[in-house]
């Protein structure tokens, strides 16, 4: 705050500080930065005639990033990424919807259910996505309950599956990004202090408002953690849409996977990452602009 | 302001049967151990808690059902729950604005009430900059800008350092007499519930044990709790033989009337008159032997045998242990005790 007047002088950093930081740095830079990097050289680089990586450097990629092709601009990477946004923030939202009366019903219970609780939404997040996703599939499936009770209120044709579509992307979608959200926002619901709460419903405030004035605000550092772990994992997924979702629809997330798989065009996949790289930090920075005066230091 | 009010969590019954009636204006003070259920007889007022039978009246107005966001009853919590996201301004503004009041009405309300309770240079100031004292005077202004019809106070000195506690009770009494709202306080501090000068419950076990002005219930215990919570009076037990009442420091008389054969009198220390010429002796003079002198300063404390009887004198008194001295018990300070079945 502006009230202290002599601000303290920058630490030094040490030998003993360097050796306490040096596996965590190690870790970082041969699994992040040199990853990193090696990604950026690769965006520079063209795809030879047989999907081989030719280290030679050319702009094209970047070009074709911001949409030149073959045939001259087209708008279609923007669809796609605006497609991938849409999908990424309803994700989101369905999570924040969720996972907001999920924590206050785990935070109120006795800590003995409570493990119960957090067990039953962090043993979702140690299995599979992949494994959790075909087992929406099988569940969605023709002959069980749930496309059946559909069936029966007429929501879909008889005899048929509730995939592919949006109810099970979404459905997808937000089971495996739900722990997430809940986490974080659980750590900050958890903090919560219950007598502000208490003191607003003497003040006036109904239910409504509480939410809005009160456990918003004191919520924001869980729940912001929590969109970002869900929104930026989101933007890039493609498995679970691409089962549940039938492959219909192109997200950026099933554009890269495809430009290392099948196009084998590695170069274009290390740009597209890229891109999605520097959109999303370029988000995330703009959240830390917006929010100068955050009162939770421990905030990223 | 309560009827017959009956509160339980889980198997534990809280509140039994409690009644309270307080008049408009007046500073009542609830006062009890803790776990007595005065907090929860508050809760109720206040519409955080609901009741399992009885009801809540507002001002002759049954709001029984009525919830706590749409009851003109504010109150000052134990850790004063002020929002830490707001200022000083936002938090005292936040009654208002919750029921849309205009902007000029909530500037100059607030404004007012920083006046009043001298927070005028703090109102941009986050709560975690603030004082323990600073942080109370904003939960009372936070309550008072809603102009409750009774004001709630949670053991508003609680949370405060003790040397701050005397000073803060006297800026509270002072603010009641200058506005003029029913305050109901819960204290488990004696002197505290004394000092506020008012009406006051003491509670045991989720029942009323006695209700009444301060000078009332200290010098006319109604039993055994209340004679021992308020500074432990002396307790003897005593039976009744025809006008007399015999007790281990001998016959007493009391003008109090005696229901019982066998119960419990009551006598403050510092009402036991030591007397030095006990050749004049007559009714209630008794002879005690000192246990043990403790030289207070303002006053002396004798330890008495037989009983131990406590006696609190003035200093003069320099009587050594062992040695005997004559007591003086007046009849119309010896209080009769009511058996106690709670």
């Amino acid at each position: 705050m502006d009230s202290s007047p002599a601000r303290p002088k920058k630490p030094k950093i040490g030998l003993a500080t360097w050796l306490a930081a040096g596996p965590g740095l190690l870790w970082l830079t041969l699994l992040l930065a040199i990853p990193c990097l090696a990604l950026i050289a690769m965006a520079f680089a063209s795809r030879g005639q047989y999907g081989e990586v030719v280290w030679s450097f050319s702009l094209d990629n970047l070009k074709r990033l911001i949409g030149y092709g073959l045939f001259g601009w087209s708008p279609d990477l923007i669809f796609i990424l605006l497609r991938s946004l849409l999908v990424a923030a309803i994700t989101t939202l369905l999570c924040v919807f969720i996972a907001y009366p999920l924590t206050f019903h785990m935070a109120s219970r006795k800590p003995s259910i409570r493990v119960f609780w957090l067990i039953l939404v962090i043993v979702p997040f140690w299995t599979n996505v992949v494994v959790r996703t075909y087992g929406w599939l099988l569940i969605l499936g023709p002959q069980l309950p749930p496309a059946q009770l559909a069936a029966y209120l007429g929501l879909i044709p008889p005899g048929s599956a509730l995939y592919p579509g949006s109810f099970a992307v979404y459905l997808g979608m937000t089971t495996t990004f739900l722990p997430f959200m809940a986490l974080p926002l659980y750590a900050s619901v958890e903090r919560l202090d219950q007598d502000i709460l208490e003191a607003a419903r003497d003040l006036y405030a109904n239910p409504f408002l509480i939410f809005w004035r009160v456990i918003l605000p004191q919520t924001t550092p869980g729940l912001s953690v929590g969109v970002i772990m869900t929104f930026v994992p989101a933007m890039a997924m493609f498995v679970v849409t691409d089962i549940l979702g039938g492959a219909k629809n192109m997200l950026i997330g099933n554009l890269i996977q495809q430009q290392f798989s099948q196009a084998r065009d590695w170069p274009f996949g290390a740009a597209l990452s890229m891109g999605l790289m520097l959109f999303t930090l370029l988000s995330l920075s703009f959240r830390r602009l917006k929010t100068p005066g955050q009162k939770d230091p421990s905030l990223l | 302001m309560v009827a017959q009010v009956n509160k339980s969590f889980g198997n534990h019954r809280v509140l039994n049967d409690v009644s309270l009636a307080v008049s408009k204006g007046e500073f009542f003070t609830l006062l009890g151990p803790s776990g007595c259920g005065k907090t929860t007889l508050l809760r109720l007022i206040a519409g955080l808690e609901s009741v399992d039978s009885g009801m809540v009246f507002l001002g002759g107005q049954d709001v029984t059902a009525v919830p706590a966001n749409k009851r003109q009853v504010n109150t000052v919590f134990q850790s004063y729950a002020l929002f830490p996201h707001f200022n000083v301004i936002e938090n005292i503004a936040f009654g208002l604005k919750a029921r849309k009041f205009a902007p000029s009405e909530i500037n100059s309300r607030v404004n007012r009430m920083l006046e009043m309770l001298k927070l005028e240079d703090f109102g941009k100031r986050f709560p975690n900059q603030l004082s323990g004292g600073q942080k109370q005077r904003v939960a009372l202004a936070r309550a008072l800008v809603n102009e409750p019809s009774v004001l709630l106070l949670d053991e508003p000195m609680s949370a405060l350092d003790p040397h701050l506690r005397t000073q803060v009770q006297a800026e509270l009494l002072d603010l009641h007499r200058k506005i003029d709202t029913t305050f109901v306080m819960v204290t488990h501090d004696q002197s505290e519930a004394m000092f506020m000068g008012g009406r006051l419950a003491v509670m045991k076990d989720g029942q009323m044990v006695q209700i009444g002005a301060p000078r009332e219930v200290y010098s006319r215990p109604k039993n055994k709790f209340v004679a021992e919570f308020l500074w432990g009076a002396n307790i003897l037990p005593a039976t009744r033989e025809g006008d007399w009442l015999m007790t281990t420091l001998g016959p007493l008389k009391t003008e109090d009337r005696v229901t019982w054969s066998e119960g419990h009198l009551a006598i403050r220390p510092e009402l036991i008159v030591l007397e030095d010429r006990p050749e004049r002796a007559k009714d209630n003079f008794v002879q005690a032997t000192v246990i043990q002198t403790i030289y207070r300063g303002p006053s002396v404390e004798l330890l008495l045998d037989p009983g131990p009887v406590k006696v609190v004198t003035s200093p003069r008194f320099n009587p050594q242990p062992g040695e005997t001295v004559s007591l003086f018990i007046p009849p119309a300070d010896l209080v009769a005790l009511e058996s106690q079945a709670a």
